[in-house]
C-alpha cells in the first residue's frame, strides 16, 4: 500500500453550495455544481497515467485535490500512502505540478523565480542553479533567457520554465495539468520527450491531464476518460480502442473516436459549461 | 531559517524590479510627513499655540508620521501576502510548497520589517532638515525596544488582515486597508487618544499601535528608559504573544476554508 504512488478513492467535489460568506447576504448563492463525481483510480510506480476530458470535465479540480490545494467533499486521496487532506506536509515534498497557465512572478527573471521555488523545497542556491541549467538546456531554452524577466519570454518559453520548475525539485509524483497547452509543435515535442526521459531515468510517476488525444496516446501507459466529473472508461490505449472498435480494425479507431463513443462528446466542441471554472 | 529567507529573498527581488513604485511610496511618505508636521509650524505662527510649545508639537507630529510610515509599511507588506500572489497567479504554487504557513508568514513579516526600516529611515533623513527638533533628551535604546517588541504585534495584525483576501477575493484587499484606517484613527498617530470620544478610546485600548506610539513618544520626547516603560513593553509583548500565533491560526483556518470552497484560485 505504501508503495502505490497515487490512489484516488471515490472522490467527489462540488462548488457553490453550503454556507456562503458572501456579503451582502442577498448575494449568497444556494445550490451546488458537482464537478468531480465519485472518481477512483490508482497509479502504479513509474507509470504515466492520463486523464483525458473536455474542458470543465473536472481534470484540473482533480489535480488540485491531489496537490493539497482543494479539499474533497468525499473520498480519499493518498500519495505514497499519505492522505493528502490529513498529511499535506508529508505529501508536498513528494509532488510537484505543471498547470496549463505558467504562473510566475513576471517581473522577476527565470532564475530568480526558480531560486524561490527551489528554496521553498529546501534546495540550496548551488543545487538550484546547477539543476536549472541542465533542465532548461534539455528543454531547448537558451542560457541567456535565464536572466531575462519572465515577462520578456514567449508563452511557450514560459511554459517550458514551468516544466523546469516542477522537475527542479525531483518530485516522485508529477502532476502535469495540460502541460503542452499553447506550445508550438516543436516545443510540444521537446516537452513530451523530456517527460518520457524523466520517467525513464528518474523513476518518476506521472499523472497527466490533457484534452490532446494524440499526446495522451503517445505518453500514457493507461488512460481514464473523464466526462462531466465521472470516469466513464479506463484502460490502456489499446484496450480502449478495442472497447469501441465494434469489429473495425484497431488502426482505424482513433482516440478521438474512442472519446466520442464513450462520452457522447467531441473534443472539437470541447466545452462543458461549469458553474465554477477552476482552470 | 532557510525557508523564511526564501520569502525575504523573493520579496527583495520583486522590490528591486518594482523600484519605481518604491520611489513613489517614498515620495508619498516624505510629502505626508512634511505636510502634517508643517501644521505644527502653522499652529505656532497663527497663535493657536504658544511659541514655546511649537517644537514639542513638531516632534509629536514628526514621531507620529514616521512611526505610522513604519507601521503601515509592515501592515501593507504582510497583509498583501495573498493579494500579491493572486495578482501574479503564483498562489497555488506557493501554497503547495512544503513550507509551513507559519514560516511562510514569518518570512513575509521579516521582509516587511526590513523594508519598513529602510523606507522609514529614508523618510526620516529627508524630512529632518526641514524642522528644528531637539532629541537631546531621547532614550534611543528604549525607543528601539518599543519598536522591536511592538513590531511583533503589528506583524500579527497584518497576518490577520492577510486572511481577508482569502475569504473575500473581490474585496479582501480593500478590507485590509480599512483595518489600517481604523488603526490610524484610534492609535493616536497625530493626536493624543484622550481627545477621542469614550467609545473610540475603547478601541484605542485594544490596539497595540496605541502602546507603540505612546512608548516611542515617552522614550524620544520624555527620555523614559526601558525600566520606566516596563508596563508598555509588557503590554506589547502580550499583544505579540497573542496576535502572532493567533494570526497564523486564523490564516490557517481561512486557508482551509478557501481550499474547501475553491477560492484560492479565484481572481475575483
Amino acid at each position: 500500500m505504501q508503495d502505490i504512488p497515487l490512489t484516488v478513492s471515490n472522490v467527489s467535489k462540488s462548488f457553490g453550495g453550503g454556507l456562503s460568506w458572501e456579503f451582502p447576504p442577498w448575494r449568497r448563492r444556494i445550490g451546488s455544481s458537482l464537478v468531480v463525481d465519485a472518481v477512483s483510480f490508482a497509479v502504479e510506480r513509474g507509470e504515466i497515467y492520463g486523464v483525458i476530458g473536455a474542458n470543465g470535465s473536472g481534470k484540473s479540480t482533480l489535480i488540485r485535490i491531489i496537490s493539497t490545494l482543494l479539499l474533497p467533499d468525499a473520498g480519499e486521496v493518498t500519495a505514497f500512502g499519505h492522505d493528502v487532506v490529513r498529511e499535506p506536509a508529508r505529501v508536498r515534498p513528494l509532488i510537484n505540478r505543471v498547470s496549463a497557465d505558467p504562473a510566475f512572478f513576471k517581473s522577476m527573471s527565470t532564475i530568480e523565480n526558480l531560486l524561490f521555488f527551489g528554496r521553498v523545497y529546501g534546495m540550496s542556491r548551488g543545487q538550484i542553479e546547477d539543476r536549472a541549467a541542465t533542465i532548461l538546456a534539455r528543454l531547448g531554452l537558451e542560457a541567456g533567457l535565464a536572466r531575462q524577466p519572465m515577462s520578456h519570454l514567449s508563452r511557450g518559453q514560459q511554459q517550458k520554465v514551468a516544466v523546469a520548475r516542477s522537475f527542479l525539485t525531483s518530485p516522485v509524483l508529477m502532476l502535469l495539468d495540460e502541460p503542452t497547452t499553447g506550445l508550438d509543435p516543436r516545443s510540444k515535442r521537446e516537452v513530451q520527450a523530456f517527460v518520457r526521459e524523466v520517467r525513464r531515468e528518474h523513476d518518476a510517476t506521472i499523472l497527466l491531464t490533457t484534452h490532446d488525444m494524440e499526446e495522451a496516446e503517445l505518453l500514457c501507459d493507461r488512460i481514464a476518460i473523464l466526462s462531466r466529473g465521472r470516469i466513464v472508461a479506463e484502460g490502456t490505449p489499446q484496450a480502449l480502442r478495442e472497447q469501441v472498435a465494434d469489429g473495425r480494425p484497431l488502426a482505424e479507431v482513433s482516440m478521438e473516436t474512442v472519446f466520442l463513443a464513450l462520452t457522447g462528446q467531441s473534443l472539437a466542441d470541447d466545452e462543458v459549461p461549469a458553474a465554477v471554472t477552476l482552470g | 531559517m532557510g525557508l523564511i529567507w526564501a520569502f525575504v529573498e523573493r520579496q527583495t527581488n520583486l522590490w528591486k524590479r518594482y523600484w519605481a513604485w518604491e520611489i513613489v511610496w517614498l515620495a508619498y511618505g516624505v510629502v505626508n510627513t512634511l505636510a502634517i508636521t508643517f501644521i505644527a509650524e502653522e499652529v505656532g505662527k497663527s497663535g493657536f499655540a504658544a511659541a514655546e510649545d511649537v517644537p514639542g508639537l513638531i516632534l509629536f507630529l514628526l514621531i507620529g508620521t514616521l512611526v505610522w510610515a513604519y507601521l503601515s509599511a509592515v501592515l501593507d507588506d504582510v497583509s498583501l501576502v495573498v493579494t500579491w500572489e493572486r495578482w501574479e497567479g503564483t498562489i497555488e504554487h506557493t501554497l503547495m510548497a512544503p513550507v509551513s504557513r507559519a514560516l511562510h508568514l514569518l518570512g513575509m513579516g521579516l521582509f516587511g520589517v526590513l523594508h519598513a526600516i529602510v523606507r522609514t529611515l529614508l523618510i526620516f533623513a529627508i524630512a529632518m532638515p526641514f524642522f528644528t527638533v531637539d532629541l537631546a533628551n531621547a532614550n534611543w535604546p528604549a525607543a528601539v525596544a518599543v519598536m522591536a517588541i511592538g513590531t511583533l504585534s503589528v506583524v500579527g495584525i497584518a497576518i490577520l488582515a492577510g486572511v481577508l483576501p482569502l475569504l473575500y477575493p473581490e474585496r479582501g484587499a480593500q478590507m485590509s486597508f480599512m483595518l489600517q484606517a481604523v488603526l490610524l484613527l484610534v492609535s493616536g498617530v497625530y493626536y493624543s487618544v484622550d481627545v477621542l470620544p469614550g467609545w473610540l478610546q475603547l478601541f484605542a485600548t485594544v490596539a497595540p499601535t496605541t502602546y507603540i506610539l505612546e512608548g516611542i513618544r515617552a522614550a524620544l520626547v520624555d527620555g523614559k528608559g526601558v525600566g520606566d516603560l516596563k508596563g508598555t513593553l509588557l503590554a506589547l509583548a502580550g499583544f505579540g504573544v497573542v496576535l502572532v500565533p493567533g494570526g497564523i491560526a486564523v490564516f490557517a483556518a481561512g486557508e482551509a476554508w478557501a481550499k474547501k470552497t475553491g477560492k484560492l484560485k479565484r481572481q475575483g
